[in-house]
């Protein structure tokens, strides 16, 4: 009964039976993911409860693009990005950043998240929430300083919000709220952007601005995956695109990926199969 | 008029018997009362001036107290766990009745108060971690964990007391201050320990201020810049306990929520700051303990936490109505000014579209000696729906201002003043309504309404912006001519130099 380590612990199947199955199944072993993409996502699946709400996610964002991730309602945007961030459990799968987890890279990642999520009621004004920022570099117990406020400021006016710094938040509008939300990841100075909806509820110049600050962005080497729902605007945004509903439907250069049919397998049948499977897991798993 | 004439006997009987009331509840009060004497002038000034050594310590310790209590609970109550502190102070009961077991068990009085406010601490802080678990482990909501741990605590609690009562080393009764609160029993070392806490509280705020405010405001994105969520949480809601527990003895466990949930939300009427806010709270918090104490003192019959308590909330009454950032009476007074400038700027513009219309075009010249067609009352009010009253009140509000003149009886024109805001108005409007028909497509019947709201509010910079979208080169000559007037039921009227699409 001398069994392989790896395998015993892993599974009760015998020996030969192990081995052969992993001959046959791709082992995550580190080196599909490119050092050089700035974010590489690799079998991951996520589940609320037990219920899955993404499965096998994998896909490696080329460096230095716009990319737009579309699907629709419930397919699990957000999910990946919050998952991405260790904001949510993983399932399984994993999720590097430039070749590294997101611990370690923390400082290189600007997360936007939606505008809903919090409490705009909150007794802070526009340069206090843009300021929030670089907490992480001013670090522990240390008062945020003039030479904080100015780069703050510098922020701010790039989304064209400077004459509304003093502003208590809940005077803004949507729109506003947004570009206030656009200028705390700017501040940081990040090279991946992670965007959560920044287009949701916003009006027609706040989106021009978003556009023109996601062009400068992407003029500037760095990479921005901005989860979208508008489709008209896709070819227009982004260059490359990402569709997904549960699973990853497609994803490569807009031009090739952002078809009719792939649009028709990602949006279209609303209980696909794979709804039905993550039900049946769910209801497995209570009985 | 009987309810008239009821309230009058009321008041004229009550009128005549207060002396006798007042010397009645002296008399009690001064047979129960061993160093308490009838607020008479005399005790007011003592009291407030801290001449008496007892309520010097008391309030000194009610202040701390409230301080402390405004600070934490700014936190408490952005980070949304108003209710879990509530839930939190009764679930410190049984602490203390377990505690009072125990050290009766071990020989000692059972009255050792940092033995009994240890039991507390340790109590809510188990109460705290059953809603953590309750939350994490079942599908149950908040609200069910919390009204969970509130009453099963508070139950057990009580159901403690009542075992002690009946045991035979007796002198339980102070216990039940700790449910409604006895400030009279604060001795120095008490004030000295909550004054210690009370600092500690400060401080800790004071450096992680700018932590607990990301906390509060988005814990997401704190999250994600891999702040200790957790630990954090744990931190406030650790002051709260710690608060919550030296506050037992003067509050009591049912009303301390109050002492930390009142200040800050009263304070919430007065800045739109976060540090002013935890400090006006702070005030709030100190205020109302030292004002309370000092009641309590001059009224001895009565609990002092209750009296705490009243006091905050008779100020965040105060500031409810006339908080300077978010008071009622300020919104009042916002609300009234715009809607007196909206009604004088419909007024001027109906002026200037009467002269319009009778041909006379209204010409900003040298001579302020007007040049507008004077229209009549009846006309005026048939352009809006104004109430005659209501008309009155604009036109005389407009005269005062020297913006329109009246001339014969009942009719009005404008002055050289006015004509200048007329144009400016009715100059907006008509933009606007360009700007809606020729980039909104909307239809000409229905812009006119469209445009009435908003022509007041926007400022100079949309001017422009609508001015640069409708590419007109001089705005200092050009009034666009009104769409309606145009033409009736065709298409609107262009005027030259608006391109549709720009």
């Amino acid at each position: 009964m001398n069994y392989d380590t790896s395998s015993t612990t892993r599974t009760s199947v015998p020996p030969d039976i192990a081995a052969s199955t992993q001959r046959r199944v791709r082992v995550a072993t580190g080196e599909e993911h490119p050092a050089t993409s700035p974010l590489s996502v690799h079998d991951m699946t996520v589940a609320y409860h037990r219920k899955p709400v993404l499965w096998d996610v994998d896909f490696d964002a080329p460096a230095g693009s716009l990319i737009g991730m579309i699907g629709p309602n419930g397919a699990g945007k957000s999910t990946l990005l919050k998952a991405a961030l260790d904001l949510m459990p993983k399932a399984s799968g994993r999720v590097m950043i430039f070749g590294k987890p997101y611990r370690q890279q923390r400082h290189l990642v600007g997360y936007v998240p939606q505008r809903e999520s919090v409490d705009w009621d909150f007794p802070v004004n526009a340069l206090d929430v843009v300021c929030m920022g670089l907490y992480r570099q001013i670090g522990w117990c240390r008062l945020v300083s003039r030479r904080h406020k100015q780069r703050a400021m510098q922020a701010l006016e790039q989304v064209g919000m400077a004459d509304f710094a003093k502003r208590q938040i809940s005077q803004l509008s949507g729109g506003q709220q947004q570009r206030v939300f656009l200028a705390r990841a700017l501040v940081q100075d990040a090279v991946l952007y992670l965007m959560d909806e920044p287009f949701a509820g916003v009006d027609a110049s706040t989106e021009q601005a978003i556009v023109n600050i996601l062009q400068t962005l992407r003029t500037a080497g760095k990479t921005t995956l901005v989860v979208h729902h508008d489709l008209h605007t896709v070819r227009e945004y982004f260059d490359y695109v990402i569709l997904l509903n549960m699973r990853i439907v497609a994803h490569g250069p807009t031009d090739e990926v952002f078809t009719p049919d792939n649009l028709r397998k990602t949006y279209g049948g609303h209980l696909t199969l794979l709804d039905q499977a993550a039900q049946a897991i769910a209801q497995q798993g209570e009985t | 008029m009987p309810r008239f004439k009821l309230r009058f006997w009321f008041c004229l009987v009550l009128l005549l018997t207060w002396p006798d009331s007042v010397a009645f509840a002296a008399e009690l009060a001064s047979i129960q009362d061993t160093y308490m004497s009838l607020p008479s002038y005399d005790t007011f000034i003592r009291v407030f001036l801290l001449k008496d050594y007892n309520t010097r310590v008391v309030m000194f310790g009610t202040m701390a107290l409230g301080l402390a209590a405004g600070v934490t609970g700014t936190m408490m109550l952005l980070r949304k766990r108003a209710l879990m502190g509530d839930a939190l102070s009764h679930a410190t009961l049984p602490g203390i009745g377990l505690a009072f077991i125990f050290m009766i068990q071990f020989g000692g009085t059972g009255k050792y108060l940092p033995g009994l406010l240890l039991g507390a601490g340790l109590s809510g802080a188990i109460g705290l971690a059953c809603i953590m678990t309750i939350r994490r482990w079942t599908r149950l909501k908040e609200d069910a964990a919390l009204g969970i741990v509130l009453s099963v605590f508070f139950g057990l609690g009580i159901a403690i007391l009542g075992i002690i009562q009946k045991m035979q080393t007796g002198h339980a009764s102070g216990l039940q201050s700790f449910i409604y609160g006895k400030t009279a029993a604060m001795l120095a070392s008490d004030a000295q320990m909550i004054a210690l806490v009370a600092i500690i509280t400060v401080v800790i705020c004071g450096l992680l201020f700018k932590e607990l405010k990301l906390l509060c405001f988005d814990q997401l994105y704190a999250r994600s810049q891999g702040w200790p969520i957790l630990r954090l949480d744990a931190i406030i809601m650790a002051l709260v306990i710690v608060v919550t527990v030296i506050g037992l003895q003067a509050v009591g466990l049912i009303l301390m929520i109050a002492l930390l949930v009142i200040p800050p939300a009263a304070a919430r009427f007065w800045t739109d700051g976060l540090f002013p806010m935890t400090l006006i709270a702070a005030g709030i918090g100190a205020a109302s303990g030292f004002t309370g104490a000092a009641l309590s003192a001059l009224l001895p019959r009565l609990p002092a936490g209750a009296i705490i308590v009243v006091v905050a909330s008779v100020i965040f009454a105060l500031s409810l109505f006339f908080g300077t950032a978010r008071g009622i009476v300020h919104r009042l007074i916002d609300h009234m000014l715009l809607s007196r400038k909206i009604a004088q700027q419909n007024l001027l513009r109906a002026l200037y579209e009467r002269s319009e219309k009778t041909g006379l075009q209204p010409q900003l010249g040298i001579s302020t000696t007007s040049s507008t067609t004077s229209t009549s009352f009846k006309r005026l009010l048939a352009t809006r729906s104004w109430s005659p009253q209501h008309l009155r009140r604009i036109i005389r509000r407009a005269v005062n201002k020297q913006l329109v003149r009246p001339n014969r009886h009942h009719y009005y024109s404008l002055t050289g003043r006015g004509l200048a805001n007329a144009r400016r108005v009715v100059r907006n409007h008509r933009l606007w309504e360009l700007y809606l028909i020729h980039h909104a497509d909307i239809a000409p019947s229905h812009v006119d309404r469209g445009a009435d709201e908003l022509e007041h509010i926007i400022g100079p910079s949309m001017v422009d912006e609508l001015l640069g979208l409708l590419a007109i080169k001089h705005p200092e000559l050009a009034m666009p001519p009104s769409p309606h007037a145009t033409t009736r039921a065709g298409k609107p009227h262009t005027p030259p130099g608006i391109s549709k699409h720009t």
